[in-house]
């Protein structure tokens, strides 16, 4: 057993896991995209970053990536993580605004609008497909390929691959390749349907004062009252 | 286009079948070929015992591996910082004006393919233009002349 903080309290996790495996087995959700049950963690869509680390020295790491250590600091909701949380999901809508899982990770940090052109990608290159393909459907059909700017995911030469047994895995894991959420259509790139508000307590509190999933429930409770 | 099988063989049993030395292999037969021809790289896959996919991807990776045939003599201009200060640009208009081709393209008497990078780590030398492994710097345009003209020559007999 290892000895840990999570946001200022002792917990305990077991040899071998990772931040966001101990955070959510004390309850504290953290959002994710590349991260899959069953999946090889990936480290891609860096949307589960936590804190770790005390004052000048804390970083930022991918908690699904990150193992849990003796004596780790670790806070999953202050106003850094935060910030940065959001800029990737702004950058997740402006490559796939047309993905209802980005959409309801947008609405659910109260993201509004992003700041990026907008590319309307088809791809995030979460991995996710890939790691399906191989680790789940032993297909090993398909993969990255070229680098930088030009990377994609694809079957070798681009053409149907022997490996493949169209078992549709691939699509299913997909967080792009889907139908929009069918809410009322926005103005802007955000589909802004779900309730958008700012978390109160980040204005007044390095850290998040409670670990409601999704945040400003707290709020939207109080609407609801109205 | 058909490609000796044997020959890829012949490399992959010389590194005894160890996946690690997979960009050691293609390097072999981009030796051999001139470039990594489909059959190829499948022959390894199929050789080594992993997923084609792994090679392709390995394969499309790096820039200096091409799975396109190149011409006999790699033309190489440096367009990094040092070298375009100093008129790369005009160096690989030259270029592409002599022979006759774009970006990644071969000539069509396949002596020449033209590919940029963005620096050799040689700066001093910019404007640099590496043929056939050759390094010429200080190039100029009147000079891209004189240097293809010497591979030609070269390549023809
Ligand atoms: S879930 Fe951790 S980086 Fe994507
Ligand atoms: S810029 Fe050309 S060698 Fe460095």
């Amino acid at each position: 057993m290892l000895k840990l903080k999570l946001n200022g309290v002792d917990v305990q996790a077991e040899e071998g896991w990772t931040l966001l495996e101990t955070a959510r087995f004390y309850g504290l959700p953290i959002p994710t995209l590349c991260h899959y049950e069953g999946l090889s963690p990936y480290g891609a869509c860096r949307l589960c970053l936590v804190e770790i680390g005390t004052g000048p020295n804390a970083k930022l790491v991918s908690s699904c990536t990150y193992p849990a250590e003796e004596g780790l600091e670790v806070r999953t909701h202050t106003r850094r993580v935060s910030a940065a949380r959001k800029m990737v999901v702004e950058l997740l809508l402006a490559t796939c605004p047309d993905s209802k899982t980005i959409q309801d990770l947008a609405a659910s940090m109260e993201v509004q609008k992003t700041r990026f052109k907008v590319r309307h990608d088809d791809c995030i290159l979460c991995g996710l497909c890939v790691r399906m393909c191989s680790e789940q459907m032993s297909g090993k059909a398909i993969g990255f390929v070229n680098r930088g700017e030009t990377r994609k995911i694809t079957t070798p030469f681009d053409i149907r691959s022997e490996e493949c047994r169209l078992c549709g895995g691939c699509m299913y894991i997909c967080p792009a390749c889907q139908l929009r959420c069918q809410g009322p259509d926005a103005p802007g790139v955000v589909c802004g349907s779900c309730l958008n508000v700012s978390p109160v307590c980040l204005e007044e509190y390095e850290d998040a004062l409670c670990y409601l999933d999704p945040c400003c429930q707290c709020l939207k409770e109080e609407v609801k009252k109205k | 286009m058909d490609v000796d099988l044997k020959k890829v063989s012949t490399i992959v049993d010389k590194y005894q079948g160890a996946g690690g030395a997979l960009i050691a292999i293609l390097q072999d037969i981009q030796d051999e070929f001139n470039y990594l021809p489909p059959d190829a790289l499948k022959s390894v896959a199929e050789k080594l015992k992993i997923p084609l996919i792994n090679v392709y991807s390995m394969a499309t990776f790096y820039k200096s591996f091409s799975l396109k045939p190149r011409g006999k003599y790699l033309v190489t201009i440096c367009l990094g910082t040092a070298c375009h200060v100093r008129g790369a640009k005009n160096i690989l208009g030259e270029v592409k004006k002599r022979l006759n081709v774009k970006r990644g393209e071969t000539t069509e008497d396949k002596m020449f393919t033209l590919e940029t990078v963005n620096c050799l780590g040689a700066c001093a030398l910019g404007p640099i233009m590496v043929v056939d492994g050759e390094y010429h710097g200080q190039m100029a345009t009147r000079k891209v002349d004189a240097v293809l003209e010497k591979y030609k020559s070269k390549g023809e007999n």
